[in-house]
């Protein structure tokens, strides 16, 4: 579905990414994970089309991404930026319905399949109740969710998330993970998401990309790279992994920065003994 | 927890479908119905725009001028009197309607493009880079017409796309179009021609008066041969509009989310860029350089219309001419003296309270 060969990324003289080379096929749930400023966004920015690579290629359908059109792209690409402003009251229907656009003729009148889209992938975020609203009038998360429905309005085979669901509350998180997760399993959909949440990553990526320092860490199968050694590496904090008894999915805890428990009194500054 | 995560896809899809169907049926009659209104306010404002001035006509007699040009025979009207309404005064009236519907729209594609609520052919200093590309041109010797077509407006577009040009690397930095600094840029780009313009007709040894109303717009002794002008650029850029106002609404979402959604952004933006001159050049080459219009009318129909650009332009341009109209009315008579106003200085006298107010009203709504 992807395949990335030799990249290098990077804004005007600044190298923020190297030596990346992997290969995303269809279906897979792959979530990217790394510390702050590790190039992740950058990643995404260039999977997406928006940011020339400096060297080496992306691969979209056996298609170089540069020389799509962008409208084929937009029907095989879909973006979930981290956030959206929009200033222009559209109604939220509207908004979703210019997911339609990458389908739709020139000129061409609205037909009943770009609405039942539209409909359907409202329905799918739970933003049905919002059709008439102004997108300027509703808060923050459900316009993260209206952006997100636009994005599957365009029958996506890849979708791409960068920080998608940061500003969401649990239940919505994990309402468009299960969505995700639904879609990658019985649609083929591609997954590849930037996250921060490890935990949420663990629970619904199958593989995992670590990226720090403008390289790929570790890459592979969500069962053998999530471990507390490479964890602990990636974000410097001691971390522990745990299996949950009831789902058997892993996850992370991280461990205090500071040693000892936090009623010791140690008299040391936290950040002291940590750098000690 | 799939199965209830997702019970979207069971429910009844055709009940939905037929009510977004009716809500966007709904949206579009009262669009058409906007239409109507606007047209029929159009017919009348002309119709009554042509009877007013210093000469008394009459309404019998513009309706038999009128038939008799389209063809039908009415009873003969004095010669004196048919040059008037045919020649002067209806002539000038479709020219400040035509004129009015290009600025409008140019805003409407300046704003929604460049994601600002100040961008107007005037604010951008397009529509003054136009006026000193005419300017130029007349001073040169240029001018006349051929088979109808001038090669004024040509130096107009010229003008105006080299002060549009001008502007962008004014405000650019680092790449990005800065939204503060464009605005800014175009008074500079805006001020500095006009000085030059100011300077080239004082040097070609034309009264003050004649600049005064070249710089602040007038349609005084402007007729039938302008109006053909202008009609190519404003159907052309027209045409623009109306092929990419799908491509307008998403860019109004900005840049990357344009890009994510298949929108070719530099090819789209170049096109309507070009729009958007083709609107101001002809609007320029005609009437000198008129504020106000293609500022205040695209935010006055968004409050009433809402942002869809399809919808937007069409309505604009219909409310600009009508303004435009009635503004030059306004100019040609509101001097007892019988000694016209340039039309801008009405447009502006109209706009600017009135934008202001637009201002304030929607500051506290939150929008822009």
């Amino acid at each position: 579905m992807i395949r990335v060969e030799a990249l290098e990324l990077g804004y005007e003289d600044r190298l923020v990414l190297a030596g990346l080379n992997f290969q995303v096929d269809r279906g897979e749930f792959l979530g990217i994970l790394g510390p702050n400023g590790s190039g992740k966004s950058t990643l995404l920015n260039a999977l997406s089309g928006l940011l020339p690579p400096q060297k080496g290629r992306i691969i979209v359908k056996s298609e170089p991404l540069r020389g799509l059109p962008s409208r084929l792209r937009a029907q095989i690409l879909a973006v979930v930026p981290q956030s959206t402003d929009v200033r222009f009251p559209f109604s939220c229907l509207e908004i979703v319905l210019m997911g339609r656009y990458p389908h739709r003729r020139r000129l061409g009148t609205l037909t009943d399949a770009d609405l039942v889209w539209a409909l359907k992938s409202m329905r799918r975020t739970t933003t049905s109740h919002l059709k008439e609203r102004p997108i300027i009038e509703i808060s923050g998360g459900e316009c993260q969710r209206v952006v997100m429905a636009r994005a599957l309005a365009q029958d996506p085979e890849i979708l791409l998330l960068d920080e998608a669901t940061s500003s969401l509350d649990v239940r919505k998180k994990l309402e468009i993970f299960e969505l995700l997760k639904f879609l990658s399993d019985t649609r083929g959909l591609t997954v590849l998401c930037a996250m921060h949440d490890l935990n949420l990553a663990a629970l619904y990526c199958r593989r995992l990309m670590f990226i720090k320092h403008g390289r790929v860490v570790v890459d592979g199968p969500t069962d053998q790279v999530f471990t507390p050694a490479i964890l602990s590496e990636v974000y410097e904090t001691p971390m522990e992994v745990v299996r949950h008894p009831g789902h058997l999915r892993p996850y992370a805890v991280m461990l205090p920065l500071s040693p000892g428990t936090w009623e010791d009194e140690t008299g040391v500054e936290p950040m002291e003994a940590a750098q000690s | 927890m799939k199965e209830r995560s997702l019970p979207a896809d069971n429910l009844n899809r055709t009940v939905d479908l037929a009510e977004a169907r009716s809500r966007h049926n709904l949206g579009a009659r009262r669009f058409v119905i906007a239409c109507l209104v606007l047209s029929l306010g159009l017919v009348a404002s002309v119709a009554l725009a042509t009877g007013i001035g210093r000469m008394d006509v009459g309404w019998g007699a513009i309706a038999a001028v009128v038939l008799g040009k389209l063809g039908f025979h009415t009873g003969a009207v004095d010669r004196t009197t048919e040059v008037v309404i045919w020649g002067i005064r209806l002539s000038r009236v479709v020219l400040s309607g035509l004129v009015g519907a290009a600025l409008a729209t140019a805003g409407v594609i300046f704003q929604g493009l460049l994601l600002n609520p100040l961008a107007d052919p005037f604010t951008l200093g397009v529509s003054t880079g136009a006026a000193f590309g005419v300017a130029l041109l007349v001073m040169l010797g240029v001018g006349g017409s051929f088979l109808g077509l001038s090669p004024l407006p040509l130096g107009a577009l010229a003008g105006a796309m080299g002060a549009m040009a001008a502007v962008m690397v004014l405000s650019r930095e680092s790449g990005r179009i800065r939204k503060e600094t464009l605005i800014l840029a175009g008074i500079v780009v805006s001020t500095f021609l006009a000085a030059l313009i100011s300077l080239i007709k004082s040097l070609d040894e034309e009264s003050l008066s004649a600049i005064v109303f070249w710089i602040m717009g007038s349609f005084s002794g402007r007729g039938w041969i302008h109006v053909g002008f202008l009609l190519p650029y404003l159907a052309a850029g027209l045409a623009l509009g109306a092929i990419y106002h799908r491509e307008l609404d998403i860019m109004a979402l900005g840049e990357e989310q344009s890009h994510h959604l298949g929108v070719a952004v530099s090819a789209v933006r170049l096109k309507l860029l070009l729009g958007a001159s083709l609107l101001t050049a002809g609007a320029v080459s005609v009437s000198g350089v008129i504020g106000f219009v293609g500022l205040v009318v695209p935010h006055l129909v968004r409050v009433l219309a809402g942002p869809s650009h399809g919808r937007l332009l069409a309505l604009s341009a219909a409310t600009g001419a009508l303004i435009l109209i009635w503004a030059d009315v306004l100019a040609r008579t509101l001097l007892s003296s019988g000694q016209e106003l340039p039309v801008g200085v009405v447009s502006a006298l109209l706009g600017g309270p009135f934008f202001f107010y637009l201002l304030k009203s929607r500051r506290s709504r939150g929008m822009w």
